[in-house]
């Protein structure tokens, strides 16, 4: 491990930060085939789906709402979340992209501590969600889904950071620990899919409760729930300490996780080479 | 002269995959400014001791050192003397060729007005001035190669590992990194360690390690380990190590 100071002054540290947020965000403008995307994705929810369903799901007044809403105000918050769910996955499979073409392992070689190098990573993945999250929120006004007052677009910004980085982190963790997940497809059915589904970003908990026990339970420890309810309170500048402190706990053990998938010491992070 | 720390000292190093020994209490080292081959055939373990330089692994037998300084304990300030250019091809291929020295500085805590200096220097000097603002993908394989190394010595590392660095370029462009290097070596007091299993890219004058099936059989100048063997030229000294026919110049 790392136990020496690397002897760089603070300004090169921001130097580094910079450096790697600033590539992450030149290769996304590079990439709009990616931009749109992760735009369609949530739109065809917004639009077919929850347009066909307000109809049949009638949504009571729970917090953080205080009348009935639309069905598409409701699953708003989960589709934010969706977006970044995919962006954190989609930057754990560039990790493992990068990592057979050698990127990963120009990163790494950096005299940077590693811990620094992988959290620079993360941020860069995570700012590059925020600019989906809030491309959404622009379409999605348009539908008249808004904050109630506009200061809720500045509230929910926090909430977005700290799921971003869960969800990146969870996606760093995945990418070191399991070798099998390299197609998306893989992740859509073991990781997106029961993630999303199994949560309350479709529907309320209480009415999960009612008809199945074990599928509110298994949404309850959900980390996604919880990204979802911290980033639905926040929109409406309000705060869920419950969710607030599930997400940063979850952050935190993906985080170690990764740490310690990635240390050279203990880690797996290249297969047998030759 | 023996009070110049040696470049890389590799020491009694070990690695195995599960049951598997890759690397076997290999020793060897590189001394400044000195241009030595690692020579190997494919698996004979060169990519592993590649991963264990890089900090890629932690070397969990023996201990290498850069220029004094141990690459497990000390990684940053070992790390910061060190330049690499990987077997795979690791530019952004949608960046410009000058994205990707600003970006690889900023690993190396270098700011972009700096990256870009020195940047411009180096492809100056390298006849690629023409091609800063291309992107990467642009270049054709033996100019990758070629920008790839300059990028690698941007922070000015005084080793420059390369990991066979001509596999897959034409002849012209073998020669051309070939000689670009060399002439790094010779300006700069470079040290260079150079993996092939292309026994035509060593010169007599050249520090050869054999490495096969994970063991060090030679370690000393291409012309001792002639003499040694008593054989007429580096391949046959290699054949007869290894007992095996190494692929010459493709």
């Amino acid at each position: 491990m790392t136990t020496e100071t690397s002897g760089f002054t603070a300004r090169q540290y921001a130097i580094c930060l910079t450096g790697v947020i600033w590539r992450e965000a030149l290769r996304f403008l590079h990439q709009r085939e990616r931009f749109v995307s992760a735009l369609v994705r949530p739109l065809v929810w917004l639009l077919i789906f929850a347009a066909g369903f307000r109809q049949v799901l009638g949504v009571s007044i729970i917090p953080p709402y205080e009348t009935y809403v639309l069905y598409e105000v409701y699953i708003t918050p989960g589709l934010m979340a969706m977006i970044q769910l995919f962006n954190g996955m989609q930057s754990s499979l560039s990790m493992v992209y990068d990592r057979e073409m050698g990127n990963m392992r120009t990163l790494l070689v950096s005299p940077f501590p590693r811990w620094f190098l992988l959290g620079a990573k993360l941020f860069a993945g995570v700012a590059v969600s925020i600019l989906q999250v809030y491309a959404y929120l622009v379409i999605a006004y348009f539908w008249e889904i808004e904050p109630p007052t506009p200061f809720g677009y500045l509230t929910v910004l926090p909430a977005l950071m700290l799921a971003g980085l869960m969800f990146g982190a969870l996606g760093m963790l995945l990418s070191s620990a399991i070798k099998q997940l390299e197609n998306f497809a893989g992740v859509m059915n073991f990781v997106i899919f029961p993630m999303f589904f199994a949560s309350s970003a479709l529907y309320p908990l209480w009415r999960v409760q009612e008809s199945s026990p074990v599928l509110y339970w298994l949404s309850v420890v959900n980390p996604f729930t919880h990204a979802v309810e911290l980033i639905r309170f926040a929109f409406y500048e309000k705060i869920s300490w419950e969710s607030l402190a599930a997400v940063a706990a979850y952050t935190i053990l993906f985080s170690a996780g990764a740490l310690i998938a990635y240390d050279p010491a203990k880690g797996m992070l290249m297969r047998k080479g030759g | 002269m023996s009070a110049e720390p040696l470049a890389l000292d590799v020491a009694h190093i070990g690695h195995s995959y599960g049951a598997r020994r890759a690397l076997d209490d290999v020793s060897f080292s590189v001394a400044a400014g000195s241009f030595t081959v690692l020579l190997g055939l494919n698996g004979a373990g060169k990519s592993t001791l590649f991963s264990l330089i890089t900090r890629l692994y932690a070397a969990r037998e023996g201990k290498i050192e850069i220029f004094g300084h141990d690459v497990a304990r000390e990684s940053g300030a070992a790390l910061r003397r060190l330049g690499v250019v990987f077997q795979a091809r690791t530019l952004d291929l949608e960046l410009s060729v000058t994205q990707n020295f600003i970006y690889h500085a900023a690993l190396h805590g270098i700011g972009p007005a700096e990256a870009k200096r020195r940047g411009a220097a180096l492809l100056e000097r390298a006849g690629l001035a023409d091609r800063a603002k291309d992107k990467a993908r642009d270049l054709s394989g033996g100019q990758m190669r070629r920008v790839e190394i300059l990028r690698a010595l941007l922070h000015e590392p005084r080793l420059l590992l390369l990991d066979e660095p001509t596999v897959g370029l034409d002849i012209k462009a073998r020669a051309d990194i070939l000689a670009q290097v060399r002439t790094l070596v010779a300006e700069r007091r470079l040290a260079v360690l150079w993996t092939t299993h292309l026994i035509d890219e060593v010169t007599p004058s050249d520090d050869v390690v054999v490495l096969h099936q994970g063991k060090v059989l030679a370690a000393d100048t291409s012309a001792n380990i002639m003499a040694a063997t008593s054989t007429e030229s580096i391949g046959a000294a290699f054949e007869q190590l290894t007992g095996a026919k190494a692929r010459d110049a493709a």
